[in-house]
């Protein structure tokens, strides 16, 4: 035998008695990803495919479920605008907030560490059903907003959150008073940006205005991205808030059924299951979409530290 | 420009500038202020409105409790059949059952992941990093068949076992880049030594790790903390609720008739998580910057 073979025979003993670790240590990922994640999936896109109510078998029903989402249930149609309709205010509004605090805490603020923790509390707070209770009272027509409007205006404001038109809008409303998450990524990015580069542009002449614009944008344009893309799957994700605001129904006139609540309904109030499957699925679709768009973007933001210092 | 004529200069802009700085400053700080009142505002309201007399709540818009007279708190702790005492037990049993079991079964498949060779990794980590964008509504509808099959509905095995096997890819993610981080010479000085990659893992890699795994475990308390979505589908005996299902109980129970109640036991909700959040602000924001973990 040459040494050479001794070499890899032992090289590659090593090598298996290395997989044979890995897989150990995998065991328990292995088992959630066949039970929890993986066999689910797929048992979820045959059930999207079959009518199912938990008490009989799944009846295959072919593509009905999804031509009937697209071409007749209003409650769909209802729960999509109504979650565009959230995210497309609720997003940019958040973002712009975010940032524009981020811009007036950075650079040693006296006290920005306290402000940081007073803008980011609500966030931690934000999804939790305390808070959505809260939101209920401080939106109905007797509520504080109300009283507040009343003392400072004189005007009797309506109830926001039992009125078609504005329900929407308090729980945009709550969405943008969480904006602590984005603003802390957008300090970490704003700490990225090297200082000499606002000095160079402060010998050019540049005002504060024309450096937010010509500096911070651009240099912080991937952290905008990937917090716009973050938010926005969040957004989709958004169950509780409008779940308690509107006692489980979505309503008033379903102007509060955001997507998750209307698939919810779908699988545990009336038992289609199936039917609530090609909901999630049509959901992933939209997602991935987003995801796509995220990973795309990844290139850029993590290789943010090598690429500016 | 010559050496005496900059010397005249920069004093006076100097000045300027400084009471420019200053005034920006005071601006900024005004700001600032009226911002966090506002953003502060619901929730010290709530606080306080927990302390008031239910004919107050509706008219005093004060964040000063009028007294500190606990009655709201008495009354809404056992205004529910069952009292809140049951209902912080369930979600705390809960919460620490998901942190143990994040924080094991994520830290595990992190390390096959950040520092052992295996044929298959690259296709197992592109695996994981799938499963982390997937909506959990995809899974939920078999999942919750499966559970009711083997009759772990109503108990608390849905909320807790899955997380015992790494279903929460993010944990493992945010490991890994960790564990990646660390030297690999620890690794060769180990295997050197005679040690292998389970003595590895449990006397070096994990005490090395420890900010990564509170930072883990912090999240995974706040999350399932403040879940209700799992605990809305799961659990159906009100003996069996978590906090956030007693809270909506009683909304539906007492509808516009008890506020104060209701308040004083929202802010209690929210307790634990506050308290968390001053306790370990510095992981919880650095968690936040350095992945986007979501609050």
């Amino acid at each position: 035998m040459s040494p050479e073979t001794v070499t890899t025979i032992k090289q590659s003993s090593r090598f298996w008695r290395e997989d044979i670790h890995g897989y150990l240590f995998l065991l328990p990922w292995f088992a959630g990803l066949l039970i929890f994640t993986l066999g689910p999936t797929l048992v979820s896109l045959y059930l999207s495919f079959t009518k199912f109510d938990l008490l009989s078998p799944p009846r295959w029903a072919g593509i009905d479920n999804f031509t009937f989402m697209f071409t007749q249930d209003r409650r769909f149609t209802a729960a999509l605008s109504v979650t565009f309709i959230y995210l497309i205010f609720e997003v940019p509004l958040k973002l712009a907030f975010a940032l524009l605090v981020a811009v007036a805490l950075d650079r040693s603020v006296r006290g920005g560490n306290l402000y940081r923790a007073i803008f980011y509390v609500p966030s931690l707070l934000g999804g939790s059903v305390a808070i959505a209770v809260l939101w209920r009272q401080l939106f109905q027509g007797d509520g504080t907003v109300n009283r507040i409007i009343l003392s400072l205006t004189g005007i009797q404001g309506p109830s926001w959150i039992s009125n078609p038109d504005t329900a929407v809008y308090t729980l945009v409303i709550l969405a943008i008073w969480q904006f602590g998450s984005p603003m802390i990524i957008f300090l970490a990015g704003l700490r990225q940006i090297p200082k000499d580069l606002y000095e160079a542009a402060e010998i050019d002449g540049a005002s504060k205005l024309r450096q937010f614009r010509s500096v911070t944008l651009p240099l912080l344009g991937p952290v905008i991205f990937f917090n716009l893309v973050l938010q926005t799957i969040e957004g989709f994700k958004a169950f509780t808030p409008a779940f308690i605001v509107s006692g489980g129904t979505g309503g008033p006139v379903d102007s509060t059924l955001f997507y998750t609540l209307y698939l919810y309904q779908e699988a545990f109030a009336n038992f289609r299951m199936g039917y609530a499957s090609a909901l999630a699925w049509v959901l992933l679709v939209i997602i991935g979409f987003f995801t796509a768009l995220s990973f795309a973007s990844a290139r850029y933001w993590v290789h943010y530290d090598d690429d500016r210092r | 420009m010559t050496a005496a004529e900059t010397a005249v200069m920069i004093p006076s802009t100097a000045r300027e500038g400084w009471f420019r700085a200053t005034l920006f400053g005071l601006m900024r700080h005004a700001v600032l202020i009226a911002a966090s009142f506002v953003m502060v505002y619901p929730l010290l309201w709530m606080a306080a409105s927990a302390f008031k007399p239910e004919t107050n709540i509706f008219t005093d818009l004060s964040i000063w409790p009028p007294s500190l007279n606990p009655r709201n708190f008495i009354d809404g702790w056992t205004a529910l059949e069952v009292s809140f005492s049951r209902f912080y037990w369930n979600s705390f049993v809960i919460a620490i059952l998901v942190v143990i079991g994040n924080v094991i079964s994520c830290s595990m498949a992190a390390f096959a992941f950040a520092r052992l060779e295996f044929r298959g990794k690259k296709v197992f980590f592109a695996i994981m990093m799938m499963t982390l964008m997937l909506p959990y509504h995809v899974t939920l509808i078999p999942q919750y068949v499966l559970f009711l099959n083997i009759g772990w509905v109503d108990t608390i095995l849905p909320l807790v076992v899955p997380k015992f096997l790494a279903v929460d890819a993010f944990f493992i993610f945010l490991m890994v880049q960790f564990f990646r981080g660390l030297p690999r010479e620890l690794d060769e000085a180990a295997m050197i030594d005679g040690c292998g990659p389970w003595r590895l893992f449990f006397t070096i890699i994990l005490p090395l790790s420890k900010p990564v795994l509170a930072t883990a475990a912090i999240f995974s308390f706040l999350w399932t903390w403040n879940d209700f979505f799992g605990p809305l589908i799961y659990l159906n005996d009100i003996a069996n609720y978590t906090v956030p299902l007693a809270l909506r109980a009683f909304v539906d129970s007492t509808g516009q008739s008890a506020w104060g109640q209701l308040f004083a036991m929202s802010t209690l909700a929210i307790a634990p998580i506050f308290l968390f959040f001053l306790l370990f602000q510095r992981l919880i924001i650095e968690g936040v910057a350095m992945s986007g973990l979501k609050g």
